[in-house]
């Protein structure tokens, strides 16, 4: 099929920022909505969900880098200042629908039902761990909870996902994919090939770009020359919005759409979200080194917890020290948790060959014996932290 | 007398890579997060400061769109010296590396080359980098003609491989063993120095055994060297630098004299790089070797995180591959 156009009889071009896009945003920093507009529906009992989920990531996150700053956990990765992006998304969406993350969307999980015990055994590499302890912290997975394995590789789950809803699409029982990633990862081959294979394959999966301004160090003004991430889903044919990414009400609003689009019409969208890492990229990083405390205390400002937490409470749904309450609870449980995991012990070395293929073949049979025994040999030079402790 | 500073090989990058620019301003860094930032384990610290922006920058987040970029600038003439983040996530790259960098030249016939090119990128175990920061992929490289491969093992080694890698008429990966960025430590030459790719360093004479490496494993292989010789056992050591084209020449007159070999890598045994050597010294020193050819390396699995002590050929299993050996 060709495409349809207009003829020009000059040579006129259209400029590069031509397409610009605009950006949703239903709730002022103090809680009011804007223009005195109409909330999204939302009942209290799912306001009450979403703004629990928001701060118990928020917690679990100070928690977990204070737990690797003092040497108990190896690494750790803050989804602080996006749980909005995340959980308003996540939020909207069925148990049945698959989510496939890139890294920093904890909250999507904690939404899902994940537990803390969980988030613990993943964070330690226990052998309580879904991924037995294979992969660094905040790799996390869940097969029940329809949460696929993370993967460092960035973008690489953009083209699955495309994958994973055509799939869905088949099977016909009205499930999508949410898909996230991140302004840098947009930048990545297979983003762009997993939208156009969404696109002309009609795959029912809604894309989430989490906008935060920053890959590690590089700024957005030095991974895109255009206007973000939302033209280029226009470009490929895929219906496309932007939303305020620290106003949980338009990221709903926004993300219940989506999902009522990619079901119906049995095709992509392109959410964007526009926020800011509050945090370091992850705790092998230090920000100091290429942005402003100013800059940061700018987007504090627009804390999404906060703005919430100013809505709830206007609405009578929330008080100051109901909010305490749920913060000092989501602390006891966490710092709880985070104990009786450390006493759990790691995987057995056997595990080391289970999975790499579905039967382990001869050869790795051999060489887990020949490291069996060179490790009984040897016990203390492959002490790891916490064996022994039951 | 040539002036020396006491510097880590880290530094000793950046010490090329300053010196490389200072030396040609055709010499041009681009990678994720290289520029004002001076890189995530600040390999290009000061550079963008130094040369301004146009000759160091950071990139999209894109490692083909580097490994291409790159290529098109060497092309053009530019020297390009592109950093990939970690080795794990090279594979993105792949296409541009294997199928246009390395057969630039030879499907032209000379028309056109990027000789011009070196990708840096720091690769290995060590540092609880789980599956997706520890990987050893130089092998996949080495099935490629085209490339070379080079891996520094120390300061001065990466300062004087760095600067003859940027400056070689061929495309070269370079791969730099992040384990011991700031753990290897040593006296560099301040000035400018190449050494040669393609030539091993014997490290260690020795009548025994002898044991060849790269990059990172050259501690555990100095390790193991130190236990046998508690026991009486001579091992000569060899550091082979230039994975491709390797010295064969320097191992095979090795293994004439010692009658042994032991070929020690992090990667997975099968399809290793020491399959390579293994195959190679035994068509050359057949009727001098008095043992198999013994190899140690990291297991044909994924790279684990909580089991990466386990996984990784340490020098325990080095020490106890060398008994065996010479007890064959």
């Amino acid at each position: 099929m060709t495409v349809k156009s207009s003829q020009i009889c000059a040579p006129i071009f259209i400029d590069g920022s031509a397409l610009k896009i605009s950006t949703l945003r239903l709730l002022n920093a103090d809680g009011s909505l804007v223009d005195d507009l109409q909330a999204p529906d939302i009942t209290e009992d799912m306001a009450g969900k979403i703004y629990s989920d928001m701060v118990y990531t928020r917690i679990l996150d100070q928690r977990m880098l204070r737990a690797q700053r003092q040497g108990r956990l190896s690494f750790y990765l803050t989804c602080t200042g996006e749980e909005a992006s995340v959980v308003g998304t996540a939020a909207a969406f069925s148990a049945d629908d698959m989510i496939m993350g890139q890294y920093r969307e904890q909250a999507a999980l904690r939404c899902r039902g994940f537990t803390t015990e969980q988030f613990m055994h993943q964070l330690l590499s226990n052998a309580s761990d879904l991924g037995k302890g294979r992969q660094m912290p905040i790799h996390y997975g869940s097969r029940e909870l329809n949460f696929m394995t993370i993967s460092s590789p960035l973008a690489t789950q953009i083209p699955q996902a495309a994958g994973y809803a055509y799939g869905q699409k088949l099977a016909g029982n009205n499930a999508c994919t949410l898909c996230y990633f991140g302004d840098g990862a947009a930048s990545e081959g297979d983003f762009h090939a997993g939208l156009n294979m969404a696109a002309v394959l009609k795959s029912p999966v809604v894309f989430v770009a989490r906008n935060n301004g920053y890959a590690i160090s590089t700024p957005s003004a030095e991974q895109y020359a255009g206007d973000g991430i939302a033209p280029r889903g226009i470009g490929y044919g895929i219906k496309t919005i932007r939303v305020d990414g620290n106003d949980i009400l338009a990221v709903y609003a926004a993300a219940s759409e989506a999902r009522a689009i990619a079901v119906k019409e049995q095709c992509p969208v392109l959410i964007e979200t526009m926020s800011y890492r509050l945090g370091a990229h992850s705790t092998s990083d230090d920000p100091s080194g290429y942005r402003s405390h100013e800059e940061e205390e700018e987007w504090r400002q627009r804390d999404p917890i906060n703005r919430m937490k100013n809505w709830l409470i206007k609405k009578n749904w929330w008080d100051e020290s109901r909010d305490e309450q749920l913060q000092n609870k989501f602390h006891d449980e966490i710092l709880h948790e985070l104990k009786l995991a450390e006493k759990c012990p790691k995987p057995p070395l056997a595990d080391i060959i289970d999975d790499v293929y579905k039967v382990p073949p001869e050869h790795l049979i051999e060489q887990l014996k020949s490291l069996q025994t060179h490790v009984a040999k040897y016990p203390d030079n492959y002490r790891t932290h916490g064996d022994g402790c039951q | 007398m040539t002036e020396v500073t006491h510097m880590n090989l880290l530094q000793a990058v950046n010490n090329g890579l300053d010196t490389a620019m200072a030396a040609d301003e055709k010499v041009i860094c681009l990678g994720e997060d290289i520029g004002q930032f001076g890189g995530v384990f600040r390999a290009t610290s000061n550079l963008k400061e130094k040369y301004g922006h146009l000759r160091c920058f950071n990139t999209p987040l894109t490692e083909q769109g580097i490994a291409g970029f790159a290529i098109g600038l060497a092309a053009q003439g530019c020297i390009a010296v592109a950093e990939i983040q970690f080795a794990d996530y090279i594979f993105p790259a792949f296409d541009q590396i294997v199928n246009e960098a390395a057969k630039f030249r030879y499907r032209s016939g000379d028309e056109f080359n990027c000789g011009g090119l070196t990708i840096r990128a720091p690769y290995g175990g060590g540092i609880d980098g789980g599956l997706y920061h520890s990987q050893s992929p130089e092998a996949y490289f080495c099935h490629t003609p085209g490339l070379k491969v080079v891996i520094p093992s120390n300061a001065y080694q990466a300062k004087g491989l760095l600067l003859a890698a940027i400056r070689d008429p061929d495309p070269v990966i370079f791969f730099e063993p992040k384990a011991i960025y700031r753990a290897s430590v040593g006296e560099v030459p301040n000035e400018d120095y190449e050494l040669e790719l393609g030539v091993a360093e014997v490290m260690q004479q020795g009548s025994d055994i002898t044991l060849l490496g790269w990059g990172a494993q050259m501690i555990q292989i100095g390790k193991a060297a130190k236990l046998a010789a508690a026991e009486g056992i001579s091992c000569e050591i060899i550091d082979l630098r230039t994975l491709l084209p390797w010295d064969r020449g320097t191992v095979v007159d090795s293994v004439n004299k010692t009658g042994r070999l032991l070929i020690s890598h992090e990667a997975p045994l099968t399809g290793g790089f020491s399959g390579e050597i293994a195959a190679t010294i035994q068509e050359h020193c057949f009727l001098n070797l008095e043992a198999p050819i013994a190899r140690v390396t990291g297991l044909d699995t994924p790279f684990p995180l909580i089991q990466e002590k386990q996984y990784l050929p340490d020098y325990s299993k080095i020490y106890e591959a060398i008994k065996a050996n010479l007890a064959y």
